[in-house]
């Protein structure tokens, strides 16, 4: 189920000079060095913080779920990003802002109900101190974001530079907002109590919360992948991705499509800015972080498109988590390199990502 | 040939330019004109790229700041960094050097994208480009590289730093038009307005891209290496995500599609920068200095509703007194998919 418009297979690269063998060229020369990661990885990462994965089989398995855990929260933000986007083409810049605001209203509301403001212990947290911050939280962002779409880009569809900017200059303004109102420092939610706990796996202490969090982006795919592959709902939010006009013709009322569209697109944003906000906590500067962390699995993944999401998040959380520990101890910090890396070799075979196509 | 109203208002700026030392206060010319103008230059590289090439990138700051760090690394001799201790010029052409080669990885790799994949794109490099620095110590790390001093013709002379800004305005201004009208500089514009048709007489749209990324690559870190001198630090938070898209909501203010626009934008958000606080009443209203980006913020969602072409758009459109053709620019409301 791509989201991304579907213009047939000619996408439109410039220079398509036998581009079948160009590919086939390209993907061995990439197999090469899978191959010696794996063969690093595997036997020879000595002098790294985790160790061969043979060796240290635990530590290999930590960073592995490291990496689908935190994939899984990459995924829950990037799939409104890229939810909205297929749908309209517009880029919001303030899906940061969104996830931060979530993030800050939902920490209030945790202190409120749990009664203190600070050194709150996951046991003083239950179920409800944090699905009920979850809920309002996420509402506010939806709210938000649907204002956004009625009174700032409604009118203008289709301008899509014109729309990021205009969202980019909305970012701004609730950045600067939110400093104003919740100050310069950083604040974290707690888990619930009832998923804070430590279970052994191969010899090595493993968060049951990240679990939790993985479960949660689950959840929420697969709500995704219902609602849009099998309710009448989805199906014309599909057909608006292949033909905007065509639905509009059909007499479908395709501005309803596009508000509900984007208010589940900024609710995802915020459920993402709650979990964000007890897995890493929240400070001024997160708006940003996390829109570049939405931006680099859309990039990879292709915009518009869910699998796409999935496959971007995946992808980007396993080099996260292994690139730490699996580098020489002595070049961890160029582990960010390493981002970098795999969106240029994703954009050098595909330039609008795995699952993405160019618009048409 | 006459002059024509426009070149004659060009000529009265730059004098008044020129001009401007001989009544203007220190703080006025060394410390607000001189930063106007080494934004204005950087915010003009954006400009000649969406203009000329229609991409719109966020990555200028970065070559920027990747010149003005290689410049610190080079000339100093103690405190981080590399500290390879060399003279200022050969720093110069090492940063340059430096700054191409990474414009040219760069735009290659992004040559194939264009419209707001080719934003997205440049944005996550920005802001990778922040978390290398301040993550590889042995470049800078996030304290950032201090204490460089400007080569000996320009220390103790901000005067003389001002004017090299106004010569490379100059030069970037006139350079930027007269590419646009080389045979590269028509295929380049032919690629804007339809890469596939250009593709298909025969051009290498990709290449052309990269090499107009390149371009204004290097102008980027002329203005680069210009501020590690009139500032004499630089560290990986002055060249994160705020100042980058503070750098194009430069461009945007003054007109993303007007060369002279990133002068009045930059202009414009320097001087509000710094006088916002004494506009009478604002501070009533709950709009001090520390809400800046809210006002900045507010400024760009009003041009984008109302003149997406920014000041220099209102200024042309009261320059053709509503008479005339539309202007021949390309326009942010028309750009739409890439």
């Amino acid at each position: 189920m791509n989201l991304a418009s579907a213009a047939g297979s000619d996408t439109l690269t410039p220079a398509r000079s036998r581009p079948e063998l160009r590919r086939r060229l390209v993907l061995g020369l990439m197999v090469v060095p899978l191959l010696l990661v794996l063969a690093w990885v595997l036997f020879l990462a000595n002098g790294t913080s985790a160790g061969p994965a043979i060796k240290e089989p635990g530590e290999f398995l930590v960073t592995l779920l490291d990496g689908i855990t935190v994939a899984g929260l990459f995924f829950v933000v990037a799939s409104g990003f890229t939810l909205i986007f297929g749908l309209m083409r517009t880029v919001n810049m303030a899906h940061g802002s969104l996830f931060a605001m979530a993030a800050y209203i939902g920490i209030t509301i945790q202190q409120t109900m749990v009664g203190k403001t600070r050194n709150i212990e996951a046991a003083d947290v239950s179920l409800a101190a944090w699905f009920v911050p979850l809920l309002v939280g996420a509402m506010v962002a939806a709210v938000i974001g649907i204002v956004i779409q009625q009174v700032l880009l409604r009118w203008n569809e289709g301008q899509e530079l014109r729309q990021a900017l205009i969202t980019l200059a909305v970012a701004v303004i609730l950045s600067d907002q939110m400093l104003a109102w919740f100050g310069g420092l950083a604040t974290r939610m707690v888990w619930p109590g009832a998923v804070t706990h430590f279970f052994e796996i191969a010899g090595e202490r493993y968060a049951t919360s990240r679990l939790f969090m993985l479960g949660m982006a689950i959840v929420v795919g697969v709500g995704l992948w219902l609602w849009l592959g099998r309710t009448r709902m989805g199906m014309v939010i599909r057909a608006g991705v292949d033909d905007r006009d065509m639905v509009r013709a059909l007499g479908i009322n395709i501005m309803a499509v596009f508000a509900i569209t984007f208010f589940v697109g900024a609710f995802l944003a915020g459920v993402g800015g709650i979990m964000g906000a007890s897995f890493a906590g929240v400070a001024p500067g997160a708006d940003g972080q996390w829109l570049l962390n939405s931006l680099v699995v859309v990039i990879i993944g292709g915009l518009g498109s869910l699998k796409g999401a999935v496959a971007g998040s995946l992808l980007f959380g396993l080099v996260v988590s292994f690139s730490p520990a699996y580098l020489p101890q002595e070049f961890t910090f160029y582990s960010i390199i390493l981002t970098f890396v795999l969106l240029a070799v994703v954009l050098a075979v595909r330039p609008y990502g795995l699952f993405g196509k160019a618009a048409a | 040939m006459t002059m024509s109203k426009s070149r004659i208002a060009l000529l009265v700026v730059i004098a008044a330019v020129v001009a401007l030392p001989l009544i203007g206060s220190d703080f006025f010319i060394s410390f607000l004109m001189t930063r106007v103008l080494i934004l204005a230059i950087a915010a003009a590289s954006i400009v000649f790229l969406f203009r000329y090439g229609g991409m719109t990138s966020l990555a200028q700051f970065l070559i920027f700041g990747v010149a003005g760090f290689m410049v610190g690394n080079a000339v100093a001799e103690s405190g981080k960094g590399l500290k390879l201790g060399w003279g200022p010029w050969v720093a110069v052409v090492f940063a340059l050097g430096i700054a191409l080669i990474v414009a040219l990885i760069l735009g290659a790799l992004a040559s194939r994208t264009s419209g707001i994949y080719f934003l997205m794109l440049t944005l996550t490099y920005a802001v990778i480009g922040y978390y290398f620095f301040g993550q590889v110590t042995s470049l800078s790390g996030f304290g950032g590289i201090t204490g460089i001093r400007p080569p000996p013709l320009f220390d103790e002379h901000p005067e003389r730093l001002y004017y090299a800004a106004v010569g490379l305005s100059i030069v970037a201004y006139v350079g930027f038009k007269a590419i646009a009208r080389t045979p590269f500089g028509l295929a380049l514009q032919g690629t804007r307005d339809d890469p596939v048709r250009m593709a298909s007489l025969g051009f290498n749209v990709p290449l052309h891209r990269t090499l107009a990324f390149v371009i204004a690559g290097f102008v980027t870190a002329c203005a680069g290496i210009l501020y590690i001198w009139w500032n004499g630090q630089i560290d990986p938070t002055s060249i994160s995500i705020g100042p980058t898209l503070d750098l194009l909501i430069i461009a945007v203010i003054g007109g993303i599609s007007y060369l002279e626009g990133a002068w009045v934008g930059a202009l414009v958000y320097v001087l509000a920068n710094n006088y916002l606080r004494n506009v009478p009443l604002l501070d009533q209203i709950g709009i001090t200095e520390a809400r800046f980006n809210t006002v900045i913020g507010l400024l760009v969602l009003l041009i984008m509703i109302l003149s997406p072409e920014g000041i220099m758009g209102i200024v042309d459109r009261l320059g053709r007194g509503g008479r005339g053709a539309e202007p021949s620019v390309p326009s942010i409301a028309k750009v739409e998919t890439g």
